[in-house]
């Protein structure tokens, strides 16, 4: 059979890979790096036209099934890991079959948890990791999406502003359904429950995690989160009629877990004391849409949330109250945050995303703020941090490391 | 250790019409390993859903021992859906890996042990227990994700194709692995393919389903000898039944230029028409002008005998069971030291003792 290759973007690099090899022996020269993760399959990252691929060996049906899903949770706008092709009909030059190969894009900045924990960590990453975790989990749900798989291997951690956002990297177990029922959404946390738990005691078992955290404990967290999280999204509330400002006091409430409220039911009951308003469409990324809107910034949650902090701060110190928002946006953002994250040197670029820079800045600006007992210019900040901080910084844009674990499922 | 019965069990997803599975009706014995079978769309994985606590339940009931489970959480229904989810932990030692969910569920450590080391036991894997996973083969990996399960001791064991991403040799191996486990352990268990031979190798009952309706229920011998319908008989076996639409004369029905036996009870309500069924190993080569005549496409020779597939001459008669784009061959088993040539006309009649015959409109059995 002749080899196929279905990709949505035709790039004539890719005929240029050893296809008739196993991915296992493929030569160091098309190798990126390793992952990171758990997986029972064969995953390398592979360099392709100036990108980072990773390439998963993996039965046809299964490659294309998971490469369908991808691209429909893309659709839904998701947050998961790029398809960008399948490769199969490959033939070994013994002329034996080799199983198909699934193409995503690397997500760049994205992080592995075993690389992040590997890092040293501050304390408390791992429930934020957790926190995250629950997030993805949640937004997935509601788009129907049952996953049957969720592990902190099976997700990608991107930093934001300080915390995480949660990516879709694994599918191949996943369903999209018209909607979940409860029982499916309880099997989704216990297997998300049962396996944090394990990668952290296995983490434990490697000495990569401190002894004193219980991974019993942090496992119990996503079933929490979630449920704190769903409820806020999804519950019924009531309240008498003269109490209507808990309408936009539950829509603001949403705001600021990040999520916009599309559709709202509201109803009375027959004698009109009482009114019922309950959720129906609820959309992520309350902040990381608005400040697109205004600056064409694409970035995460939380970044765009302290971004558009000192967009405000901005406004307010150059008293523009009156003017126009868009205005004010677009001379922030070439006065303030392009200038400042041009200061980076090209050699420092791969360190951090711009928005992450930018976050981690005013932070620092704060510190130095506080040590000097005095306001600091941004200019002087972003000096001193280039200087003093980020070169020390691991390179995160495509993490590298070799401690890749994989458990093939072969026969004897 | 506990029955399961689905009574009346009804799934209707939500903007459907007709139920996803109509009032399932099955009991299944404590320690008994049942296999749900069917083609894609017949229901089998929403009806062990519905087990799992999954999938609501519209109608009708399910029990597991005496409990009514209609309506409890999956968690509460001490069931366990194995293979789903398998990672092993690299820096865990297999006891380890086998008990720590157990860990989770607040299991004391003695217990934990106790429970991994009868596991590992089962298993053949005892001497392995302090090794680390990377040190096992592929097939011993496979074992320790099973002991994962089993230490848990649940009720019931519920697995979902749980081979279909593994690759061919490693299927067979597992199929074999899993079936002789289940009996060792005693553990009653639904398990759901659509692969006939994996469920009749497996099963110690079959269900068969199709469009949400279950066919028939009986052990894979029963399954064979007496399937209930059509649709049944060319499911399951292979290669398949033929199943050939002949007309009722006196006395029995009309096979090519031979009149077959068949006892008019068993005629009683058929119509012009009944469908003949007999298994490839069951077709007797008769002389020239005895019986229906076949013209030979293809021989597949298996040493000792070999399997012939060929073409009513006669137009007229068809076959069930093909579809539009392929006709369906006529498939027989023949002596490999008399096998016919490529073109060859051959006559044949099915064993007397072996012929099925079904009604034409509703395709329930008429013999027995
Ligand atoms: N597009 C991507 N970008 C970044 N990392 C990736 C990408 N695709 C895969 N990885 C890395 O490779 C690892 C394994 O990938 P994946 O989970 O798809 O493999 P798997 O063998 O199917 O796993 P499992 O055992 O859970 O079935 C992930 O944990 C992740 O670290
Ligand atoms: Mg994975």
């Amino acid at each position: 059979m002749a080899l196929q290759i279905t990709t949505a973007r035709p790039d004539p690099a890719l005929l240029d890979l050893p296809w008739s090899t196993p991915l296992e022996d493929w030569p160091e020269e098309h190798l990126a790096a390793l992952p990171r993760g758990i997986s029972r399959h064969i995953v390398r990252f592979v360099k392709l036209s100036g990108r980072v691929i990773a390439v998963k060996e993996i039965k046809e049906d299964i490659a294309r099934r998971e490469y369908a899903m991808l691209r429909n949770l893309r659709r839904l706008d998701q947050p998961s890991v790029e398809p960008f092709g399948v490769v199969s009909g490959r033939v070994a030059a013994d002329g034996t079959p080799l199983d198909a190969c699934l193409l995503t894009r690397h997500l760049k900045f994205s992080l592995p948890y075993r690389a992040l924990f590997s890092q040293g960590l501050r304390p408390g990453t791992e429930t934020r990791l957790i926190d995250a975790l629950a997030v993805l989990l949640v937004r997935l749900h509601l788009t129907g999406f049952w996953w049957g798989d969720v592990s902190l291997s099976n997700t990608l951690f991107r930093r934001d502003a300080g915390s995480f956002a949660a990516w879709l990297v694994d599918a191949e177990t996943g369903e999209l359904l018209p909607a979940l029922s409860d029982g499916q959404r309880a099997h989704d946390l216990d297997i998300a429950r049962v396996n944090i738990a394990g990668e952290l005691m296995d983490l434990q078992a490697g000495e990569l995690l401190d002894e004193a955290i219980d991974p019993v404990v942090i496992s119990n967290r996503i079933v929490t989160r979630y449920e704190e999280l769903w409820r806020e999204l999804t519950a019924m509330e009531e309240f008498d009629t003269g109490e209507r400002w808990r309408v936009e006091e539950r829509i603001r409430r949403l705001n600021s877990v990040g999520f916009d409220v599309d559709e709202l039911a509201i109803s009375t009951d027959i004698d009109g004391t009482r009114i019922s308003i309950q959720p129906k469409v609820v959309d992520a990324g309350h902040h990381s849409r608005r400040l697109l809107r205004l600056t064409g910034l694409d970035v995460g949650e939380g970044q765009a949330r302290r971004l558009l902090n000192d967009l405000d701060s901005y406004r307010a110190a150059s008293d523009r109250q009156n003017d126009d928002e868009e205005l004010v946006a677009h001379d922030w953002l070439t006065r303030i945050y392009e200038p400042l994250t041009r200061r980076v040197p090209r050699e420092l670029s791969g360190k951090l995303e711009p928005a992450e820079l930018f976050h981690e800045v005013l932070e620092h600006r704060w510190y130095m703020a506080e040590r000097a007992q005095h306001d600091i210019p941004i200019e002087d900040a972003i000096e001193d941090y280039v200087a003093s901080i980020l070169p020390s910084k691991p390179d995160e844009v495509s993490v590298v490391g070799v401690d890749t674990v994989e458990m093939p499922v072969i026969a004897d | 250790m506990a029955t399961v019965k689905y009574d009346e069990s009804t799934r209707i997803y939500p903007g459907n019409d007709t139920p996803s599975v109509d009032r399932l009706n099955i009991d299944i014995k404590d320690g008994e390993f049942l296999v749900l079978v069917g083609p894609s769309g017949s229901g089998k994985s929403t009806a062990l859903r519905m087990l799992a606590g999954l999938e609501e339940v519209n109608g009708g009931k399910i029990w597991i021992g005496d409990r009514d489970v209609t309506n409890l959480s999956p968690k509460d229904r001490d069931v366990a859906m194995v293979f789903q989810n398998y990672a092993l932990y690299p820096h865990m030692s297999v006891a380890d890996n086998m008990g720590f969910a157990l860990k989770i569920a607040g299991v004391d450590k003695g217990e934990i042990r106790k429970r991994v080391e009868e596991a590992a036991k089962i298993l053949d894997l005892e001497p392995y227990l302090e090794r680390k996973p990377k040190a096992l083969s592929g097939g011993q990996r496979q074992r320790v994700a099973m002991g994962r399960a089993i230490v848990r001791s649940p009720q019931v064991f519920l697995m979902d194709e749980p081979l279909s991403n593994l690759d061919a040799k490693l299927r067979v191996q597992t199929r074999t692995q899993i079936a002789s486990l289940q009996r060792r352990l005693g553990v009653t268990t639904v398990y759901v393919t659509h692969d006939q031979v994996e469920a009749m190798t497996m099963g110690d009952r079959i269900a068969v389903l199709k469009d949400g309706i279950l066919q028939q229920v009986a052990t894979p011998r029963e399954m064979y000898d007496n399937p209930a319908n059509v649709f049944v008989a060319g499911f399951i076996g292979s290669p398949a039944m033929n199943l050939v639409s002949v007309p009722v004369t006196d006395g029995g029905v009309k096979f090519g230029a031979h009149t077959l036996q068949v006892p008019r009870e068993s005629l009683e309500g058929a119509g012009k028409n009944v469908i003949v069924g007999v298994r490839p190993e069951d077709v007797e080569v008769t002389g020239q002008g005895e019986g229906l005549e076949i013209t030979v496409d293809v021989v597949e020779e298996l040493g000792a005998d070999a399997y012939v597939y060929g073409t009513p001459t006669d137009e007229n008669i068809k076959l069930e069971g093909g579809d539009d784009a392929l006709a369906k061959p006529f498939i027989a088993r023949v002596d490999g030291r008399r096998v016919p040539m490529k073109g060859d006309k051959i006559w044949v009649q099915p064993h007397t003792d072996h012929m099925h015959v079904f009604n034409a409109e509703s395709g329930a059995r008429l013999s027995h």
